[in-house]
């Protein structure tokens, strides 16, 4: 049955207070979900004042000032600090987004509250378990299928056929989409969730591929992909701005087209 | 909990059931002829709530209209059960209990289903008499 409320090692405590220092003009206040796997207690709300003046103007500017100058232990994921990579995707003022392109002052509200991405298995502080999230993107084999002998050179693909790619390609694989969705939260061992549906779109529809029926096959399924509702959540919140929801619409579209 | 199972042989699981679109497709045709079918009864029924119970019976002999109470049942329950089928889907994860609960949608949509024909058609065919 679904999980309404937290179980009561979830429950979510007070933490401490690191105070803004004394002469500080401008104090932003940021609330961190803290939670350290090698302690017994349940996860807490950390509060930190920040000198506004002291950070850069993204969430992960201020990530990485409380973590150089107020408390070393804050842990988190990130490395190209310009949406690239992916890796700082969390849920920033109640949206799963990217830190290092989410301004703190664009954040609603007098505090920023800043949490690890929903319904994932947290290792620590801000940092899920992403293997499930990467294994089912592994699942769809993201790779060109081919039977034809390879050509001398390369696949060749037409202008028109390349452009059809647009829109998938651009997938970074943060999981804001994918945690962001309700059906995933209930079923996420067995659906696929947006992103890797997003990416089986991508391989479906490029020309050069030969295996589109298997891929339809391994498709088909009641929860694989038809637990998507068209809630929409993923194309709301994906930093990217592509629309996941549409690619999978286009997926059962094909797969109607199989049929009549 | 799962164990020392790896993320890919949770990720495919028990593999593809190869089994959906049928599913997909009896949605969207039950939707679409009930937004017709609907509309249809609603109005004949705010244009019934005047005849009279005579009136009504009259209305119900009608071929057409017979055909279209039956079309509007049939649509209406199959379109009630794949959809309370995803409900249960979505939020019941106990296998067992899933099973029971698809079994009584199915049953109660079905037994509905046929229960309402059959007086349709005994209305229709006898004109409302015992």
């Amino acid at each position: 049955m679904v999980e309404l409320t937290l179980p009561k090692n979830s429950t979510v405590g007070k933490g401490r207070h690191h105070p803004a220092p004394a002469g500080t003009k401008t104090v932003k206040r940021f609330r961190i979900y803290r939670w350290n796997p090698e302690g017994t207690g349940n996860p807490v709300w950390d509060t930190y004042d920040v000198d506004a003046d002291a950070m850069g103007p993204m969430v992960l500017d201020a990530l990485i000032h409380i973590k150089n100058d107020i408390d070393a232990t804050l842990t988190f994921r990130r490395s190209c600090r310009e949406g690239v990579c992916g890796s700082c995707a969390m849920n920033i003022g109640g949206r799963n987004t990217l830190a290092c392109t989410h301004g703190w002052e664009e954040v609603p509200g007098k505090e920023v509250v800043i949490s690890p991405l929903p319904h994932l298995p947290v290792i620590k502080d801000l940092v899920p378990d992403m293997a499930l999230f990467y294994a089912q993107y592994a699942s769809i084999e993201p790779w060109l299928h081919t039977t034809t002998p390879e050509p001398e050179r390369e696949w060749r693909q037409s202008e028109e056929d390349r452009a059809k790619l647009d829109g998938l390609y651009e997938c970074i694989l943060c999981a804001c989409c994918t945690t962001s969705c309700p059906s995933y939260w209930w079923n996420g061992e067995k659906y696929l969730g947006p992103a890797t549906l997003l990416q089986a779109r991508r391989w479906l529809v490029d020309s050069r591929d030969e295996a589109t029926g298997e891929r339809l096959d391994a498709l088909e399924d009641p929860f694989k992909l038809y637990r998507c509702h068209t809630i929409m959540n993923c194309a709301q919140v994906c930093p990217k701005g592509l629309n996941p929801a549409k690619a999978i619409g286009e997926i059962k579209a094909m797969l109607v087209e199989r049929v009549v | 909990m799962t164990g020392y199972r790896t993320p890919l042989g949770r990720a495919r699981g028990l593999g593809s059931a190869k089994d959906g679109v049928g599913r997909f497709i009896s949605e969207r045709v039950t939707s679409v002829a009930l937004l017709f079918l609907v509309i249809w009864g609603v109005r004949s029924a705010l244009g019934l709530s005047r005849a009279g119970y005579a009136g009504a019976v009259h209305w119900l002999a009608s071929p057409v209209n017979a055909a279209l109470m039956v079309l509007l049942a049939v649509a209406g329950f199959l379109h009630m059960q794949v959809g309370m089928a995803v409900v249960v889907e979505d939020y019941i994860e106990k296998p067992s209990t899933k099973a029971v609960l698809l079994l009584i949608n199915a049953f109660v949509c079905w037994a509905g289903l046929a229960l309402t024909v059959v007086c349709l058609l005994k209305v229709a065919l006898s004109g409302g008499g015992a």
